[in-house]
């Protein structure tokens, strides 16, 4: 008999697995019909065979010009939804010509700077015929009043745009690091654009509640989906004490996780946090809409799962990792490019990313019927392993006060740490196999040529700043500005003047500065 | 009468700046580099995300560092390296060990190499390769040997 197997979540796994996993089991209460409450079998009733997932690939590097041209080779490629990736100093509420943001223009997204940018980024793209994602956080609000105003220009309504902005402040304290406000401004931010979007953009997705970043930080699944779902109750939480009916902004919530090759596991997981959500807003808030209870999501494969070593390898985890999120059900996937571990994808990298969904969607027949692995034995009981799992950890959470009351003690950063330390000591004593780079490795490795970005994307983004600042009236921004200032200071929704100041040409960096201005910035306690 | 107490050369540990630079956020390589040098027995001073390199190198200076390890995924590592290298020299700090890791090209760690940097360590890196070319380098090329410091 073999030693003892455990999966990433702690749990022993069986060697065999048999009806006793279901005994005693009622399949309606447990997983009910797919598009049904409790939703373990996914959100919709047909899922893949009424309406396939958006093939959504994450890009953007550089200035406006050179994204714009990756977006229209996506799009001819046959991705199905644009995912916009920002600069750091973007990102972060700088502009690109800030002292902080020196060396980093356009490295990891592409600089949007202003309305001129933004123009430049969509130019050719129909607004009203695509659905974008903006990977944006702390600044979400200025991006996508970016987008409305390009919109506009080009004579689309805001009532036909469809799309997500992560938007998602308390996994930025968490896990990724993008934040620049407290919590507590952070959160009536957040509102704001809730309300805004319920008011002006019915059918934009307001919010990307993520785990992705968590588990790319070492979280197990049962910490991803805990944390990611205290954080969504901690959101509607904040709604609803702004005055807002759930049913009004729950169904625009949506969710992001990540997909690992621990396929079972994966699988169970997805399961799993769609049974806990729909009974939560059901049974803690009181939701009454079906749609407020489903928990919608976006997946990406595992980037950190990714080896520099033997990059084509890359190719065959990420198909694993994909076909993992369309067994547990995602409504939308990004597949990382092979060179992942190396740089940012090159075209022939991006391509062949998209193509292993392609394969997955049209040449397999996982998409013919709905959650296959339903009534497996051992499917269904690592579902309700893991659902107990993160459960308890979710009650943890509360324990402390919720999720921003854990945050500010560190407790879930601190759990996450714990986790990648493990792994760390495991890949390092060979534990954990990692193809190319514990075990197989090769003696010398083929050299890879990564993209890179040209030097002089920040000196042209400056010179774009300054043209900016030379058509637009300096008294008008300067009056926006002030009227933001005094929103941030009240009560009202601060996106209306926000939109007028960017209209006129107000930069990111100058909105954001004034935010900070009256909101201050957030001091984590994490230093040592 | 005096008593003479006999000086027992204790070896002092390591002290080691980890450091986030720039406006990254991702602290996992840098929080796994800097408990496992913790483990070791090095002490540890973290200075969190979005730190200047000027910022650092103040740290590394009062805090009497014997290196510093930077960690960068944004792609900025060149200027980044390279302004932490020279806020050390105008603090006559060039004594302090700079290493690094991160998301690096190949083709980039021989010019941070010629830059100052002491060694780059990419990902696939064993953590125990890391603490262990700290203690054997930074000893060597660090601060005095315990024994020979004068109270």
């Amino acid at each position: 008999m073999d030693e003892a197997r455990t999966g990433e979540s702690g749990q022993l796994i069986d060697v065999v697995y048999g009806p006793g996993a279901v005994e005693g089991w009622d399949a309606a209460e447990k997983l009910g019909e797919p598009g049904g409450y409790p939703f373990t079998r996914g959100v919709y009733p047909s899922m893949y065979r009424g309406r396939p997932w958006t093939m959504r690939q994450y890009a953007g590097f550089g200035t406006a010009v050179e994204s714009n041209a990756r977006y229209k080779q996506l799009i001819a490629n046959g991705t199905t939804g644009l995912s916009v990736a920002f600069d750091l100093p973007t990102q972060m509420g700088y502009d690109s010509d800030a002292v902080l943001a020196h060396g980093e223009v356009g490295k990891v997204g592409v600089a949007i700077d202003s309305i001129d940018d933004m123009r430049v980024l969509f130019g050719g793209i129909p607004l009203d015929r695509v659905s974008t994602s903006m990977t944006i956080n702390a600044p979400a609000a200025v991006l996508l009043l970016l987008y409305q105003l390009v919109a506009e220009e080009q004579g689309v309504p805001a009532g036909r745009l469809t799309g997500t902005v992560q938007n998602d402040v308390l996994k930025e304290y968490i896990a990724r690091g993008t934040y620049i406000f407290p919590p507590k401004p952070s959160l009536r931010l957040t509102a704001d654009i809730f309300a805004y979007c319920g008011a002006e953009i019915p059918k934009w997705n307001t919010i990307s509640i993520s785990g992705y970043h968590m588990a790319e930080a070492g979280a197990s699944p049962a910490q991803e989906i805990a944390f990611t779902l205290a954080d969504g109750i901690e959101y509607v939480r904040t709604a609803l004490a702004a005055g807002m009916d759930v049913d009004d902004f729950a169904p625009r919530l949506s969710f992001f996780f990540v997909a690992r090759t621990t396929l079972l596991e994966e699988v169970a997981k997805f399961r799993a946090a769609r049974r806990i959500w729909a009974r939560v807003m059901r049974e803690e808030f009181g939701a009454k809409n079906p749609k407020s209870l489903m928990l919608r999501f976006h997946t990406q494969t595992a980037g950190v799962q990714l080896t520099a070593q033997q990059p084509e390898v890359n190719l065959v985890r990420v198909a694993v990792q994909g076909l993992a999120a369309v067994l547990g059900g995602t409504q939308s996937l990004h597949t990382n490019s092979f060179d992942e571990a190396i740089a940012l994808p090159t075209d022939r990298s991006a391509r062949l990313a998209l193509r292993s969904q392609q394969v997955l969607a049209y040449e397999t027949d996982v998409t013919a019927t709905v959650d296959p692995f339903a009534g497996s034995y051992a499917v269904e009981a690592m579902t309700d392993v893991v659902e107990e799992e993160i459960t308890a950890l979710i009650a943890r959470v509360e324990e402390l006060g919720g999720a921003v009351a854990a945050i500010e003690r560190g407790f879930q950063k601190a759990e996450i740490e714990d986790s990648a330390y493990r792994i760390a000591r495991e890949t390092d004593s060979g534990e954990r196999v990692v193809v190319g780079v514990n075990r197989f490795r090769l003696e010398t490795e083929e050299p890879y040529e990564p993209l890179r970005v040209d030097p002089a994307i920040e000196a042209q983004q400056i010179e774009r700043l300054a043209k900016l600042r030379a058509w637009r009236c300096g008294e008008r921004v300067g009056d926006a500005l002030t009227a933001v200032r005094r929103a941030a200071g009240g009560s009202g929704n601060v996106l209306y003047p926000m939109k007028e100041a960017l209209a006129a040409g107000a930069t990111v960096g100058e909105v954001c500065g004034t935010l900070r201005e009256v909101w201050g910035t957030y001091v984590p306690g994490d230093t040592y | 009468m005096s008593v003479s107490v006999p000086r027992i050369p204790l070896p002092l540990p390591l002290r080691v700046v980890v450091a986030k630079p720039g406006l990254d956020g991702h602290d996992r390589g840098a929080k796994v580099v800097a408990r496992a040098l913790r483990d070791a027995g090095v002490e540890v001073i973290y200075t969190g995300l979005h730190q200047s390199p000027r910022q650092i190198a103040d740290v590394a200076v009062q805090e009497d560092a014997d290196g510093i390890g930077l960690s960068v995924l944004s792609g900025a590592h060149m200027t980044l390296f390279a302004a932490l290298l020279e806020e050390l020299r105008r603090r006559r700090a060039e004594d302090i060990t700079v290493f690094g890791g991160g998301i690096i090209p190949d083709a980039d760690i021989r010019p941070l190499l010629d830059l100052g940097v002491a060694a780059v360590f990419t990902p696939g890196t064993p953590t125990r390769d890391i603490v262990g070319w700290v203690s054997t380098r930074l000893r060597t090329g660090g601060r005095p040997a315990a024994g020979q410091e004068t109270l």
